[in-house]
């Protein structure tokens, strides 16, 4: 299964520490929230790229390897703002419950994040194409909205609203506060 | 400044002659925790090289310009640009030619003392790793105690002083590290031998040996005996060479004692290790000079860098050798064990034949401490 990125980086063949030297250039072109996919096989990149993104903020969602090949994969993140922008759509409803109720779980993080672990179940409608593939959901039916943290799924929530649904919940505190079993589609 | 490539063999006379080194390691936080280059005498800081890759002005107030300053990363790359970074910025340091990597690889050969009628005792310190290997020379012919895997090393120093190897022993099949002994008796034509006890998933041929095995090396026929000493694994067996030296294996180091889990049956063989240590040990003359086959820590290093220590000695200082309660032993080496080695249970299957990795993985397989004794 091919994940799916924003912008590709080719660091094959290449030693330490150019994967990091490249990753780092590239990350600084792309906009807030997308994905960098990072084609390694400096076997050490996983370790180093995992701890660099930590250092500097942005989310590693993970790595898969196909052969010699290590697929990375890089959120960017402006650590000023993202975490701390305020919730404000007023259903919620917490991690625990979902699973025990029969409404669709959607998750609107970006492909790559949802294909490193999702729970069961879920529909991923990535942020960013949820206005175009609104009428692929059920107004009938109730809609918990999750993402990482709350925040994106926050909007999804308000937007979903707008237009028109009525029992859409955003899940707190998302993904990041999530215990219980995961779905990978690697 | 100046950027200078420094070898391990460089490093290694750091260590062994007692001297200052300040050592910036470049590796991330895990890997530096789990394993460095250890000296008596060295300082650290570990800053990782993508922490740098904006500059090093932040770091500069922390490195010292009184003594010799060596950057360090995994295989090269990264403690190459941070020196010249350093470099640019006016100072003179060093890089460590292969990184960890070859200090991983780097086996110093030192000599441990005479055996009899002009024959020596050579220890060869593998400072990166903690692994021992012996190799015993008499007149034109030499045996040869746990071999790492660079069998090159000993095959060009017996080329280098003219001896044929004869003998190749493996005291136990090791968990920690690769053996070089099946290759270095395929290139020399010498007998290799391993415990049977411990060969029962062996793929290949081998001598046995066992308890009371005794080879005569060279013109002057050093003796060289086997004391089955089980408890680390099953088959482990001890060395008396000359009448003088007690090659332990993974049994008895200098400050600690082997771990008997890494073949899985701790509790089975909690008894044996304490025979071992305990009886079989006892018998032996206490002027008997222990060569064992790790150090664990860079305190037990002598002064001329070899690891061994008088029998009588151990006896006397070694915690493991001095707990009178057989509970209190047990609880000691069963419970609160450190971690395992990396990688061991592949590497006991690459020392029984069952897989052959490339030189590559068989690096990868060796990375970070040995974990073999218990303190």
């Amino acid at each position: 299964m091919v994940v799916k990125a924003d912008v590709q980086l080719d660091a094959k063949g290449l030693a330490c520490p150019m994967p990091i030297v490249r990753t780092k250039k590239a990350m600084n072109e792309l906009e807030e929230g997308q994905v960098l996919e990072v084609q390694a096989t400096d076997k050490g990149s996983k370790a180093d790229l995992a701890a660099w993104a930590k250092t500097v903020g942005h989310q590693y969602i993970g790595t898969s390897e196909v052969g010699e090949i290590l697929f990375h994969y890089i959120r960017k993140c402006n650590p000023e703002t993202s975490e701390q922008e305020e919730k404000t759509f007023e259903a919620t409803i917490a991690n625990e419950e979902i699973v025990n109720r029969d409404g669709l779980i959607l998750d609107v993080r970006e492909a790559a994040e949802f294909a490193f672990g999702h729970v069961p179940g879920a529909k991923s409608i990535p942020m960013g194409e949820l206005e175009m593939r609104m009428k692929e959901l059920d107004m009938n039916q109730e809609i918990y909205v999750i993402c990482r943290t709350g925040t994106r799924s926050d909007m999804a929530a308000k937007t979903l609203a707008k237009a028109g649904f009525t029992k859409v919940y955003n899940v707190l505190p998302g993904m990041t506060g999530w215990t219980g079993e995961l779905s990978k589609e690697l | 400044m100046t950027v200078n490539m420094w070898k391990a063999a460089d490093v290694a006379r750091k260590v062994i002659d007692n001297k200052e080194l300040f050592i910036l390691d470049v590796r991330n936080a895990d890997a530096f925790e789990d394993w460095k280059i250890e000296g008596h005498q060295f300082d650290y800081l570990n800053i990782p090289y993508f922490e740098l890759l904006d500059g090093v002005e932040e770091i500069l107030p922390r490195i010292p310009t009184d003594k010799d300053v060596l950057v360090v990363c995994a295989k090269e790359g990264s403690s190459v640009m941070v020196a010249e970074m350093l470099s640019d910025a006016g100072l003179t340091v060093g890089y460590l030619e292969g990184g960890m990597k070859s200090w991983s690889m780097y086996l110093e050969p030192i000599k441990v003392g005479d055996l009899a009628d002009g024959g020596e005792l050579y220890q060869f310190v593998r400072l990166g790793k903690g692994c021992l290997s012996y190799m015993v020379v008499s007149g034109d012919e030499a045996a040869i105690i746990d071999a790492v895997r660079f069998t090159e090393v000993f095959t060009k120093f017996a080329e280098e002083k003219n001896i044929t190897i004869k003998h190749v022993f493996d005291t136990h099949l090791h968990a920690d590290h690769i053996s070089g002994g099946r290759a270095i008796a395929a290139a020399t034509g010498a007998t290799y031998y391993l415990p049977p006890k411990d060969a029962e998933e062996v793929v290949y041929d081998y001598t046995p040996l066992e308890d009371g095995l005794t080879v005569k090396v060279g013109t002057s026929q050093i003796n060289v005996g086997a004391v089955y000493s089980p408890g680390h694994t099953i088959g482990s067996t001890s060395f008396v060479v000359d009448g003088k030296y007690l090659l332990t294996g993974d049994i008895l180091f200098i400050d600690s004692i082997g771990r008997p889990d890494l073949a899985g049956l701790a509790e089975d063989w909690v008894a044996d290790l304490r025979e071992s240590l305990y009886v079989r040990y006892r018998a032996l003359a206490e002027d008997l000079i222990v060569c064992p086959a790790h150090f664990m820590i860079i305190d037990e290093l002598n002064e001329d860098g070899t690891v061994a220590k008088r029998l009588g000695d151990l006896f006397a200082e070694n915690h493991g050798l001095n707990v009178e309660d057989e509970k209190v032993f047990r609880s000691m080496v069963t419970d609160n064990l450190p971690p395992q080695p990396h990688a061991y249970q592949e590497i006991r299957h690459v020392n029984m034949g069952k897989i052959m990795p490339t030189d590559e993985e068989q690096t990868e397989m060796e990375i970070g401490p040995n974990r073999c004794a218990v303190r």
